[in-house]
């Protein structure tokens, strides 16, 4: 499908930029997650903030720390009808949605590819992988942990 | 005075209500001609006019309407929590009437989706004020709503408890047994669980079936203090308990996607009450997914956690003198479901109390319970409420 100037519809929905989540998108670009880590209390923070929602720290008390890109699926679901989604990226094809636990503690969305869709479950051991998006930022994807690398 | 020792039980009560649904699922009427219908249907419906109201609930804005109206409210109240904003509204006007705030209150709501729909009109969007990490976080990820969070729900529930499609799908079969009994409804036909399963899988593992309706849809309630409500023209419908409590906003910061904030509002308006799940008759458990309805009697106790799905597939929910009568209207599943569907719990609810049901009244109900569910799990809301004889 292209649109009526020729180009390619975009497949994916490109994430506006928080305004506390530069560091976090500047680092996708060479393929490193980072997750906000708050000094006062020790936990991770997700989505970026500032502020801890654990112990009402101030924004000074957070920093970002690199992730180790392992995840534990929390919780996941298989979209049966992207046309109704409003989706291409799947080309039309099912595709998983998921919530998936960082060894940081930290819970956030994502696709898990790199096998049938309905084969990710609660449980179920995942690393990261990225997407390019037009803008040099990528995605950050999970893939099934096979332990061996990317 | 401790908090849980400050009560509203009895204080205030519902003394009128009126809505609008049409089996073909579309009405006639939008916008503000049909608030204000139902508006005006409710005072008929309590012996109260335009004049007796000092007090104005509209989840879009409270203002604006009471300008279209030509009255100059000295309560007015925009809550916009979604779906369970109604039940809100009659926590916050339960407080306003017994803190001497103002004295007769309407809350109202109407929305025409499927014929804006089918008549081109533009459709009403609604998007939450602020920044919305939502945009930023899950949107990229392709996750349909409002159905996808539920399905994340519902999965994480089958992975812990062992929850079955089997279980869910009893729920909509059981409600579709209620909405046979009520004209009004619109689907009345018989439903198996096989015909749920069979219907097309949406965001897995929820089916088509799980899945509320998409209907035109207006209510509106009246409110006064239980004092003036005993002059009025029907029996009052007092509010005994009332609480709210929300975890999160979108599903990602959900803290536990199997527990609802259910269990802290129902909690404190049955506290409130005096009264547990045990002593309802009537529960109308807003019912957008089969999963949501099966969340609402876990957390608010008519069951154990985890054993909603054993409890629905019992399949005692239905009419047939089981113990709990659950969403006897036919629910948001098979009666209506125009996008913000807590008002019609209420609508249904008072009914009950009054005797007004008809073939799908339930025999003697004393104590219903209005408990609304908005935005993605995120707003629950309690409302508790009796007859004369609960006081």
């Amino acid at each position: 499908m292209t649109t009526a100037s020729g180009d390619t519809p975009p497949s994916r929905f490109e994430p506006p930029i928080g305004a506390e989540s530069g560091p976090f998108w500047e680092a996708t670009r060479e393929g490193r997650l980072l997750v906000q880590w708050c000094t006062s209390c020790d936990r991770g923070v997700f989505y970026p903030r500032a502020f801890c929602p654990h112990c009402a720290a101030p924004g000074s008390a957070l920093e970002w720390r690199a992730a180790s890109g392992r995840a534990t699926v929390y919780a996941a679901v298989v979209e049966h009808n992207p046309e109704a989604a409003r989706v291409a990226f799947s080309g039309g094809e099912p595709y998983c949605v998921a919530l998936v636990d960082l060894e940081e503690g930290v819970r956030m969305m994502t696709n898990v590819i790199g096998c049938p869709p309905d084969e990710v479950h609660s449980g179920m051991a995942v690393t990261v992988t990225w997407e390019p998006l037009r803008d040099g930022r990528q995605l950050p994807l999970f893939r099934p942990d096979t332990g061996e690398a990317a | 005075m401790e908090r849980a020792d400050r009560t509203l039980r009895g204080a205030a009560a519902i003394v009128g209500v009126a809505d609008d649904v049409s089996p073909t699922g579309e009405l006639d009427r939008t916008g503000r001609e049909l608030e204000v219908a139902m508006v005006l249907d409710a005072l008929e419906d309590a012996g109260l006019t335009l004049a007796d109201v000092d007090g104005v609930c509209h989840a879009e804005s409270a203002v604006a309407f009471a300008e279209y109206l030509g009255i100059h409210p000295v309560f007015m109240d925009s809550t916009m929590t979604g779906g369970s904003s109604y039940e809100v509204h009659v926590e916050h006007a339960a407080a306003a009437i017994a803190a001497g705030v103002c004295d007769v209150v309407v809350s109202v709501y109407a929305s025409t989706p499927r014929s804006d729909r089918s008549r081109r009109r533009p459709a009403a969007r609604r998007v939450p004020p602020g920044p919305n990490p939502t945009v930023e976080w899950d949107l990229p990820y392709g996750l349909r709503t409002p159905m996808g969070p539920y399905a994340l729900a519902a999965a994480r529930h089958m992975h812990v408890y062992g929850t079955t499609s089997e279980q869910l799908a009893q729920i909509a079969v059981s409600t579709r047994e209620w909405a046979a009994l009520n004209p009004r409804a619109r689907h009345r036909d018989r439903l198996t669980v096989a015909d749920v399963l069979a219907s097309p899988l949406q965001v897995s593992p929820l089916h088509l079936l799980d899945c509320c309706l998409v209907t035109d849809g207006a209510g509106a309630f009246v409110m006064t203090s239980a004092e003036r409500a005993r002059t009025l023209r029907k029996p009052p419908v007092y509010v005994l308990g009332t609480a709210s409590c929300t975890d999160h906003m979108g599903i990602s910061q959900m803290p536990d996607l199997t527990t609802t904030p259910g269990v802290v509002s129902g909690a404190r308006a049955f506290g409130m009450a005096g009264l547990s799940a045990s002593d309802v008759d009537v529960l109308m458990g807003y019912d957008s997914f089969t999963i949501t309805a099966l969340l609402h009697l876990e957390d608010l106790g008519f069951c154990q956690k985890g054993e909603g799905g054993p409890f629905a597939a019992e399949g005692t929910l239905g009419p047939g003198g089981g113990p709990l009568a659950m969403n006897t209207n036919g629910g948001g599943l098979s009666f209506t479901h125009p996008g913000m569907y807590g008002m019609f719990l209420i609508t249904e609810a008072v009914r009950q109390l009054r005797g007004e049901c008809g073939e799908h009244q339930v025999e003697g109900a004393d104590v219903a319970v209005a408990h609304g569910s908005g935005i993605l799990l995120s707003v629950m809301s309690t409302a508790v409420l009796g007859t004369e004889a609960t006081l």
